[in-house]
C-alpha cells in the first residue's frame, strides 16, 4: 500500500512538472505572439551547430559568424524595418541531437532555420523543417541529401560540387594530367568528394594514377600513401582532406624529397594556421576556397577586422559562409516582402519563391544565385598560397 | 486494506513497473492530445523509449548475469544498420506496418546472433574477459560499417570494401550502404506508441527471465559459480541464454534509432566506446539489478541535457555535476545512511505510527 501510494506521488510529480514545462513554453510562445503585435515584430532566426566536442571549432565559427551580420543588419534598422532575433543552440555534431535542438528552437518561436553546420546532423533535421515547411538555409551542409527538400536551400557547394568543380579547375587550367589522390574513407566530406572528382576526372582528361586511403584511427603515417603516388608519377596531389592531416602530408613528402603540386579544397583553408607546421612547405599547395581571410576587398576585411575584435582569431570559410547565410536570408525577405506576422509555412513558400530571383554578392562569392533545388551557382575560387599567404589565382 | 487477490511479491513488482510506463505513456499522450508538450518534448518521446530499452537490456548482462560489457552499443549498431537495410531494400514494395514489424524482428535477431556468437568462445571463460572482448567488438563493428558499401541495380546486390565506385554498379544502382556516409533515407517508423510497446515488451521479458527458474539459475552463477556449478547448472549455456537476449534487445533498440531518424551513420558518438558507456551510466545510477531504476535513471538522464538548453554552454557542465551528484547520493556509505534516516517510507511509516497511537 506505501508503495501504491509513493508511486503516485511520483507519477504526479512527474506529471505536473511535464504540464509545467509545456504550460510554460505556451506561455512563453503566446507572450512572445502578443508582444510581437504589440510592440513591432522582430524575425526569429534560430541555427544550430556543434558548439561543443570534437567538431565545436566549425559551430562556434558559424554561430560567431552570423552573430557578426545579425548585429550589422539590427544597426542598421533591420529587415524591412523589423530587427532579428538569433538563437544558436548545440547539436554535438549528432543528428539525433540536432533534432532535439531544432525542437527547442521550434519552441522558442523560429521563423526561419540557419543550420545545420554540418551535413550529417542536416540530413536528419531536413526531414522536420520539410514536415513544418519551414525555410532553411545551410551555411556548410554539404552532403547531397542534406537539402533534398524543395525548402532547403545552401550557401557553400555541395560535396559532389566540389569534387567536379576540382575536376574541372584542373583540367581546364591544364594544371595537371597525372593525379594522385590521397583521402580519408571514414570522413563522409572527403570520401564525398574523391568519389565525384574521381567520376569528373575522365571527362577532362585527367588520369589518376593513385587513390590512397586512410582513415581517422590511422592518420599520423602517410609515407606509404605518398609512395605511391610517386611511384605512379603523379605531376600532382589532390587532398580533399582537413589541413590538420593535409599538414602532415606536405612535411613527409617534403622529407622524402618527393615534391608534386598539391591541391585541395575547402578543408585545406587554415593550414598556414597550424602549430609547428613550416609555412615554406606549403608553398605553391593550391586550395579551391569560396574564402580566403587576407582578401584586400572592403567587405573581407571590415568581417575579418569585426571577427578578429570580437574572438582574436582569424575567422575560417564556415564563419563566412554563415555571415553570408544571414545576408541571404535577408535579400530573400525582402524580395518576398515578407513580415514577421506571417506563419512559418507562409514565410516558407514566399522565400522558397524569392529564392530563385535574389542574387547575393557576399564573402564567399559575387552575384549568387539558387536553383530550384537549393543548390548556389557561383564562381569556384582558387587561390594558391605565395610567400605564406593565400593569393587568388587566375 | 488487505486485497483478495494473492499476487506474488514478484507479480507485484513486474506489474508495478510494467504498470509505471503504462501510465507514463497515458499521461504523456493525453498531454501530447491536449498540445500541451513542448515540440522538444515531443521529439524526446522516441529517444526516452530507446535509452530505457538498451540500459534495461544492459541490466540484464551486467545486473543479473554479472558480467561487465562495455559493447552494449555495438549491438545497438548491428540491429540498426541490419534493419535500416532491410527497410530501405522494401521501402516502395511493402506496407510501413508489417515491414517495420519484421524490421524488428531481423533487427534483434541479428543483434541477438552477434550476441550468441561473442558469447560462445567469451563466455567460457571466468573474469573479465567479456568487457574486453564487447569492447572490441563494438569497435569493430563500428569500422567494419565505416568500409562497407552495399548497391543494388538489376543484376543483384553488389559488395565492396574499398568505396562505391568499384561495385561496378549499371548506372541506374542504388547505393544503400555507402560507407561513412551510412544509410540514408530510412523511413521514419518509429513513434511513441510503438517505442512504449517495445519498452513493456523489454520490461515483461526482463522481468519473467528473472523470476523464472533459468533466471534463478543465472542469478545463482553471479552469486556463486562455483556453488552454482556444484548443484549442476550448466553455466555456459544459462550465461549465453542471458547474455544473447541482453543483445537482442539492444538491437531492438538499435531499430527504433535507426527509424527514428532519416539519417544512419555509424559514428563513435552514437555507437561509439562512449554510447556504451553512458549506457552503463543509466545501469548503474539506477541501480545494478533495479531494473525499475534503469528506467527512471536513463528518463532522467536523457532527459536533463535537453531541459537544461537555455543554459547554452553551461549545460554540459552542469549535467557532469549532476551525474557526480547522483553517483555518491546513490551509492556513498554516508549517503546510504542519510537516506534511509530520512527517506519516504519512514516518514509516511512514523506519521501513521503516531495516528495510530
Amino acid at each position: 500500500m506505501k508503495k501504491l501510494v509513493s508511486l503516485c506521488l511520483v507519477l504526479a510529480m512527474a506529471a505536473t512538472m511535464l504540464v509545467g514545462c509545456g504550460a510554460n513554453e505556451e506561455a512563453a510562445q503566446n507572450s512572445a505572439g502578443t508582444s510581437e503585435s504589440a510592440e513591432g515584430a522582430v524575425f526569429k532566426i534560430g541555427g544550430s551547430g556543434p558548439t561543443t566536442g570534437g567538431a565545436a571549432v566549425y559551430g562556434l565559427a558559424v554561430q560567431r559568424g552570423a552573430q557578426i551580420a545579425v548585429d550589422e543588419i539590427n544597426a542598421a534598422g533591420g529587415i524591412n524595418g523589423f530587427q532579428i532575433e538569433y538563437n544558436f543552440t548545440d547539436d554535438e555534431h549528432d543528428p539525433e541531437k540536432a533534432v532535439n535542438a531544432y525542437n527547442n528552437l521550434k519552441d522558442w518561436g523560429m521563423q526561419i532555420f540557419m543550420g545545420t553546420t554540418t551535413s550529417g546532423p542536416c540530413v536528419a533535421v531536413v526531414e522536420k523543417t520539410n514536415e513544418d515547411n519551414m525555410y532553411q538555409l545551410t551555411p556548410s551542409g554539404t552532403a547531397v541529401d542534406a537539402i533534398k527538400y524543395a525548402n532547403a536551400f545552401r550557401v557553400c557547394f555541395s560535396d559532389p560540387g566540389q569534387g567536379t568543380k576540382s575536376a574541372q579547375y584542373i583540367g581546364e587550367n591544364k594544371i595537371a594530367t597525372k593525379v594522385a589522390v590521397i583521402y580519408d574513407a571514414s570522413d563522409v566530406y572527403s570520401s564525398g568528394i574523391f568519389n565525384t572528382f574521381r567520376e569528373a576526372a575522365e571527362g577532362y582528361g585527367i588520369e589518376i594514377v593513385a587513390a590512397e586511403s586512410f582513415t581517422s584511427d590511422n592518420k599520423t603515417d602517410f609515407t606509404i600513401q605518398l609512395q605511391k603516388a610517386k611511384e605512379g608519377g603523379a605531376e600532382l596531389v589532390f587532398l580533399p582532406i582537413y589541413y590538420q592531416e593535409a599538414a602532415l602530408i606536405l612535411s613527409q613528402a617534403n622529407s622524402m624529397g618527393f615534391a608534386p603540386m598539391f591541391f585541395g579544397c575547402d578543408g585545406l583553408d587554415g593550414i598556414l594556421g597550424v602549430e609547428d607546421f613550416d609555412t615554406a612547405l606549403a608553398e605553391g599547395v593550391m586550395l579551391l576556397t569560396p574564402f580566403a581571410a587576407d582578401a584586400t576587398d572592403e567587405l573581407t576585411t571590415s568581417f575579418v577586422g569585426k571577427y578578429q575584435e570580437a574572438h582574436g582569431e582569424i575567422p575560417i570559410q564556415f564563419a563566412a559562409n554563415a555571415y553570408d547565410a544571414i545576408y541571404i536570408i535577408k535579400a530573400a525577405i525582402e524580395k518576398a516582402g515578407a513580415t514577421p506576422d506571417m506563419s512559418v509555412s507562409d514565410l516558407c513558400e514566399a522565400m522558397k519563391a524569392a529564392m530563385m530571383e535574389v542574387s547575393v554578392t557576399g564573402l564567399t562569392g559575387t552575384e549568387m544565385t539558387w536553383t530550384e533545388e537549393g543548390e548556389v551557382n557561383k564562381e569556384p575560387k582558387a587561390v594558391k598560397i605565395v610567400d605564406g599567404a593565400y593569393t587568388a589565382m587566375q | 486494506m488487505k486485497k483478495q487477490i494473492n499476487l506474488t511479491k514478484a507479480t507485484k513488482s513486474t506489474l508495478i513497473t510494467v504498470g509505471m510506463v503504462v501510465v507514463a505513456y497515458v499521461i504523456l499522450q493525453i498531454l501530447v492530445g491536449a498540445g500541451a508538450l513542448s515540440s522538444l518534448m515531443k521529439g524526446l518521446l522516441v529517444p526516452l523509449c530507446i535509452y530505457a530499452i538498451m540500459a534495461v537490456s544492459l541490466n540484464l548482462t551486467v545486473g543479473i548475469l554479472g558480467e561487465l560489457s562495455l559493447g552494449h552499443a555495438g549491438f545497438m549498431c548491428v540491429g540498426a544498420f541490419t534493419s535500416a537495410f532491410f527497410s530501405l531494400c522494401f521501402k516502395e514494395t511493402m506496407a510501413a506496418g508489417p515491414r517495420f514489424l519484421l524490421a524488428i524482428i531481423i533487427g534483434g535477431a541479428a543483434a541477438a546472433l552477434s550476441g550468441l556468437l561473442i558469447g560462445i568462445p567469451v563466455l567460457r571463460l571466468k573474469g573479465d574477459y567479456l568487457a574486453i572482448v564487447t569492447l572490441a567488438f563494438g569497435e569493430i563493428i563500428k569500422n567494419i560499417i565505416n568500409v562497407l558499401y552495399v548497391g543494388r541495380d538489376e543484376a543483384g546486390f553488389h559488395f565492396s570494401m574499398k568505396d562505391a565506385f568499384s561495385m561496378n554498379m549499371a548506372s541506374d544502382g542504388q547505393v544503400l550502404i555507402n560507407g561513412a556516409q551510412g544509410i540514408t533515407g530510412t523511413p521514419n517508423d518509429s513513434n511513441f506508441t510503438i517505442g512504449a510497446i517495445l519498452l513493456v515488451l523489454t520490461l515483461i521479458i526482463v522481468l519473467n527471465l528473472i523470476h523464472s527458474r533459468p533466471g534463478r539459475a543465472i542469478m545463482a552463477i553471479r552469486d556463486n559459480r562455483i556453488a552454482a556449478e556444484s548443484v549442476g547448472i550448466n553455466i555456459t549455456q544459462f550465461k549465453l541464454l542471458a547474455f544473447s537476449i541482453s543483445a537482442g534487445l539492444a538491437g531492438i533498440g538499435g531499430v527504433l534509432y535507426a527509424h527514428n531518424l532519416s539519417i544512419l551513420q555509424a559514428q563513435p558518438k552514437n555507437f561509439g566506446y562512449n554510447m556504451s558507456i553512458m549506457i552503463l551510466v543509466y545501469v548503474v545510477l539506477g541501480g545494478i539489478g533495479n531494473i525499475r531504476g534503469s528506467v527512471i535513471a536513463s528518463v532522467i538522464l536523457v532527459l536533463l541535457p535537453e531541459l537544461m538548453r537555455q543554459l547554452n554552454d553551461y549545460r554540459m557542465l552542469i549535467y557532469s555535476v549532476v551525474l557526480i551528484g547522483m553517483m555518491i547520493f546513490n551509492w556513498s556509505p554516508k549517503a546510504k545512511e542519510f537516506r534511509e534516516k530520512y527517506s519516504f517510507k519512514r516518514l509516511i511509516a512514523k506519521k501513521t505510527e503516531k495516528e495510530e497511537a
